[in-house]
């Protein structure tokens, strides 16, 4: 079994909700990345998303924009990404880590090349946001074959026949956004996000993890009651913006969202 | 060499997905791919509808002032002592470019899926004019999405928007130019899909953009192809084109792709020269990837983010390519060439010293290529060159390199 699955079916038997953090790799240094995965998942984080670096992240609005920006500053590659999960893995055999980021770093270095390493550095799901099951055909059977999970969105204009389609292809778990917009961007409604879930399950046994919109213990909580994993980016990389001069600083103030969140959710 | 049945089957694209061989397809976040779904529909079923095609064909003839005409260039000719040049004047549509043939048809396009409410990214400005033209006509609000790079060199056209009821949103991320206006306006439309309709402005980007800008583009080469048989009796032997996007490009060569003799050649902005990396030529100097909703050739470096780009002309200032350019590349049907910034700004001052045509700084790549060429071809051979916008708005920028203010 997946890490990924693992992580869900133990969360499932406490009774819990999974909280997963979003930070961008090499964010604002590239020593930074590995002591705060290390820090979340102290503070009560289940399973981590880690942001691969692109020039042009068309889904993002300005804070993660940014935090791109940083770690492109500091060159932050797709090679660099994966050996800092390398590294996380020395010290955490556990923790299920999700790659996020968009296509074309991927496509340069190569499917196979891709999964191969990713695999080898202890990757255990990769989400692409420009990447829809329409076009995933050779990546999703490569990712598949090096034990990858394949983590696809479904949005609030995704239709009922596509619900379908697209968690037939993922695996792991299904990422719903929450609101129609970028990263960072509005409020999001917890019963129409309730009323999405309902129609979602219809078609699906894997967990439902919701994304945008969440910024404290409150969304979290609230979210936490209708979804099964509660995804957390922006507010974590406006902490780290706000740190980037001091950066020791940055693991332990970061974690004390992800506790404070993981206290609320678990209330 | 492609063959015949090659030709037919390149006829024919894109695939159902909007594939163009390898490239293309609809590489997009979640949230766009039900607004795009509506829009193949839409744009599927009124494209094949008598009564759209005549709105269509009503508003280029009697708004954009079609059909061009085809101007021998009878004195550039004779002195370059070589094949005729052929100029097909797309600048004198009204708007000033090829653009206008695009947003005509996307912003009915608009109308009949009843979103009240346009966006734009714009490079040059020439599609963020065109675009805000056909918003104020159709009284739509209009949002263009420029990089801040561009509205400083491109200050004309940005008033102009202003004066069409448009708002210019200055872009401030990534490389300032073209390719973050669209990132901009990508955002934008994820946002607000519900009541938004985005024009893309160039044959780039998800489907079923690259196939509908193509689609309303073609009106170029269709007359193009008309035109030269009844003025010259025959076909041309080469069409050339600017390629940014590869908007005017794509329209002026489609209707060609089966006529095997006639070569397509695009042109590339060099910059400061292919050599230098300063440049903005992917199809000379890049290799596939995926950007912007399509795959295609791109300018990345080898961790596949994309490098900035330079060109004197805003409007070809984008690291990738509508996908059927690099399917014809790939497919050995068109070939791609790079005209480097000084030479594209003598052709400006060429051009129009000898024929009294100001091209765009876009068009003039193609000049400078058609000039090149030219010599080392029969005086009975024909070149048809796409002079897809006029210089006007380029003025302040040649000014600017004459060290004059005007």
């Amino acid at each position: 079994m997946s890490r990924i699955n693992e992580c869900f079916k133990q969360l499932e038997s406490q009774g819990r909700k999974a909280l997963i953090p979003y930070v961008t790799a090499g964010d604002p240094d590239p020593k930074v990345t590995v002591p705060l995965m290390h820090a979340l998942v102290d503070s009560g984080a289940d399973i981590l998303e880690l942001g691969i670096p692109f020039s042009d992240p068309m889904a993002d609005g300005p804070t993660i924009q940014l935090a791109c920006e940083r770690a492109l500053l500091h060159g932050t590659r797709l090679l660099d990404v994966l050996d800092m999960v390398a590294e996380f893995r020395q010290k955490d055999s556990t923790t299920p880590v999700v790659l996020m980021g968009y296509l074309n770093p991927i496509e340069i270095m190569g499917y196979a090349t891709f999964a191969e390493k990713a695999s080898a550095a202890g990757v255990d799901g990769v989400l692409t946001v420009d990447l829809p099951p329409e076009e995933a055909g050779e990546f999703n059977v490569l990712m598949k074959q090096a034990g990858i999970d394949v983590i696809y969105l479904l949005a609030p204009t995704t239709e009922e026949d596509r619900i379908q389609q697209v968690c037939a292809a993922g695996s792991g778990y299904v990422y719903y956004v929450s609101v129609k917009g970028v990263t960072g961007s509005s409020e999001l409604n917890v019963a129409e996000v309730a009323e999405k879930l309902d129609v979602i399950r219809k078609y699906t046994d894997m967990p439902v993890g919701v994304g945008f919109g969440i910024r404290d213990d409150n969304s979290a909580r609230a979210v936490s009651e209708v979804a099964d994993g509660v995804i957390v980016g922006s507010v974590l990389v406006n902490k780290i913006a706000e740190l980037a001069g001091s950066q020791d600083q940055i693991p332990e103030a970061v974690a004390a969202i992800t506790a404070s969140m993981r206290q609320a959710m678990d209330k | 060499m492609p063959t015949k049945a090659d030709l037919a089957i390149a006829k024919q694209m894109p695939d159902e997905g909007g594939h163009f061989g390898d490239f293309g397809g609809r590489y997009v976040s979640e949230t766009l791919m039900a607004a795009l779904k509506q829009l193949e529909q839409t744009y599927e079923k009124l494209w094949r509808d008598p009564a759209f095609q005549a709105e269509f064909d009503r508003d280029l003839a009697h708004y954009v002032g079609r059909p061009s005409p085809l101007y021998h260039a009878e004195r550039l000719s004779s002195e370059l002592g070589g094949a005729q040049i052929y100029l097909k004047r797309e600048d004198l549509n009204h708007t000033g470019a090829h653009k206008v043939n695009n947003t005509i048809g996307q912003a009915l396009l608009a109308k009949h899926t009843g979103k009240p409410r346009v966006i734009a990214e714009t490079g040059a400005g020439q599609h963020g004019v065109a675009s805000a033209t056909v918003a104020a006509r159709l009284g739509l609000e209009c949002k263009v999405y420029m990089g801040i790079e561009d509205v400083r060199r491109q200050a004309l056209n940005v008033y102009r928007m202003k004066l069409l009821g448009a708002e210019v949103i200055p872009v401030e991320s990534g490389t300032r130019t073209l390719k973050d206006a669209m990132n901009e306006a990508m955002r934008d439309w994820v946002t607000n899909v519900d009541n938004t309709f985005y024009i893309i402005g160039t044959a780039a980007g998800p489907h079923p953009y690259p196939k509908l800008v193509r689609d309303f583009q073609s009106i170029i080469g269709r007359e193009a192809r008309q035109q030269c048989l009844d003025q010259a009796g025959r076909l041309p032997d080469a069409l050339v084109a600017c390629v940014g996007g590869g908007s005017n490009a794509i329209g002026l060569f489609h209707p060609f792709i089966e006529d095997a003799d006639v070569r397509m050649i695009g042109v590339e902005a060099g910059g400061y020269g292919v050599e230098t990396g300063q440049h903005a030529a992917p199809l000379s100097a890049g290799h596939p990837g995926v950007l912007h909703g399509n795959r295609t050739y791109l300018m990345s470096d080898d961790a596949g983010q994309i490098i900035g780009t330079h060109s004197v002309s805003a409007g070809l200032d984008y690291p990738g390519v509508g996908p059927e350019h690099s399917y014809l590349k790939d497919l050995g049907r068109a070939e791609y060439v790079a005209i480097n910034d000084d030479e594209a700004l003598n052709a400006f001052r060429h051009l129009t010293q000898v024929e009294g045509i100001m091209p765009a700084l876009e068009s003039s790549h193609a000049v400078a290529h058609a000039m090149k060429m030219a010599p080392t071809m029969d005086k009975d051979q024909i070149i048809v060159v796409n002079l897809s916008g006029r210089g006007d708005k380029d003025i302040h920028t040649v000014a600017e390199i004459d060290g004059i203010n005007v």
